[in-house]
């Protein structure tokens, strides 16, 4: 069962590195770290659960509080960022100057 | 509850697959959403009925409404439509989608050498608060002034722009009207 989570752990990982990886879309990018982050707290889960120990449960709430405060400031950039080139595009932000 | 954590894995799959492929983002953001609600219940399934629910509250809902919120706002139409139809002439998808299948491989190898399977123990929300407030209170601690941080950080990076199209609203509505 533990390893089971495990697997959907790994699986929901690779998954979201490819989506990382392939996109150019700032706001698909975010997206795609969220999931990465969802699978790693899943396997804090997992490991917490084979080892009958709240220390999984406890790391998967600090991910929480990590991911939460990451898309609040990624998703003010990506506002800043579309203000100023009219995009979404990551490779746009190769012209900022200064 | 294996039964339970079957169904819930495959739909986390198979949304999380749609939601990184569609172009349209609030198309891949309403997929993203039933994963992060499958990924609840297989919490739940795997014995943590606590932090199931946070998963529920804070990614599906806060997370989630903060990215449709800001999609909203953008206001990406079908130009943008286009635009990701360009930069994604599929052959794009090949190189990452090796590169993630050699990662798969190598997190398969681990997972083959952990030994024999042991079954989910069930830990309760009591265990997980007095760990949370004894072990860990410093990390508490440091997770709230994180997030204190975050708050400031986004509110001055996004006070330029709302007070940019403020004043541009108030230029155009003063020429409108002489």
């Amino acid at each position: 069962m533990t390893h089971m989570g495990l697997l959907l752990a790994a699986v929901l990982f690779v998954l979201g590195l490819a989506g990382l990886l392939a996109r150019r879309n700032l706001l698909m990018i975010l997206v795609s770290i969220e999931i990465m982050l969802n699978a790693a707290g899943l396997a804090f889960i997992a490991a917490g659960a084979a080892w009958n120990q709240p220390d999984g449960q406890v790391m998967f709430l600090f991910i929480l509080t990590v991911a939460a405060a990451e898309v609040a400031v990624g998703l003010a950039l990506v506002l800043q960022l579309h203000h100023q080139t009219k995009s979404v595009d990551a490779d746009r932000a190769n012209r900022m100057r200064g | 509850m294996p039964v339970l954590f079957g169904f819930a894995a495959i739909i986390a799959i198979v949304a999380t697959v749609m939601a990184i492929s569609r172009l349209n983002a609030v198309h891949a953001l309403l997929y993203l959403v039933p994963s992060l609600l499958a990924v609840a219940v297989a919490i739940y399934a795997l014995g943590a009925p606590y932090l199931a629910a946070l998963e529920v509250i804070i990614y599906a809902g806060a997370i989630m409404v903060l990215f449709v919120f800001v999609t909203m706002m953008l206001n990406l139409g079908e130009a943008s439509k286009r635009q990701e139809q360009q930069w994604q002439p599929g052959r794009g998808w090949i190189g990452p989608t090796i590169l993630a299948g050699l990662l798969f491989a190598a997190f398969l190898v681990s997972l083959l050498r952990a030994g024999p399977p042991t079954a989910a123990h069930y830990v309760g929300p009591h265990d997980v608060g007095l760990a949370l407030m004894s072990t860990y209170v410093l990390g508490v601690e440091l997770a709230s002034m994180l997030l204190m941080g975050a708050a400031v950080a986004a509110y001055h990076l996004g006070v330029a722009v709302v007070g940019k199209q403020q004043k541009a609203a108030e230029t155009a509505a003063k020429v409108g009207t002489p």
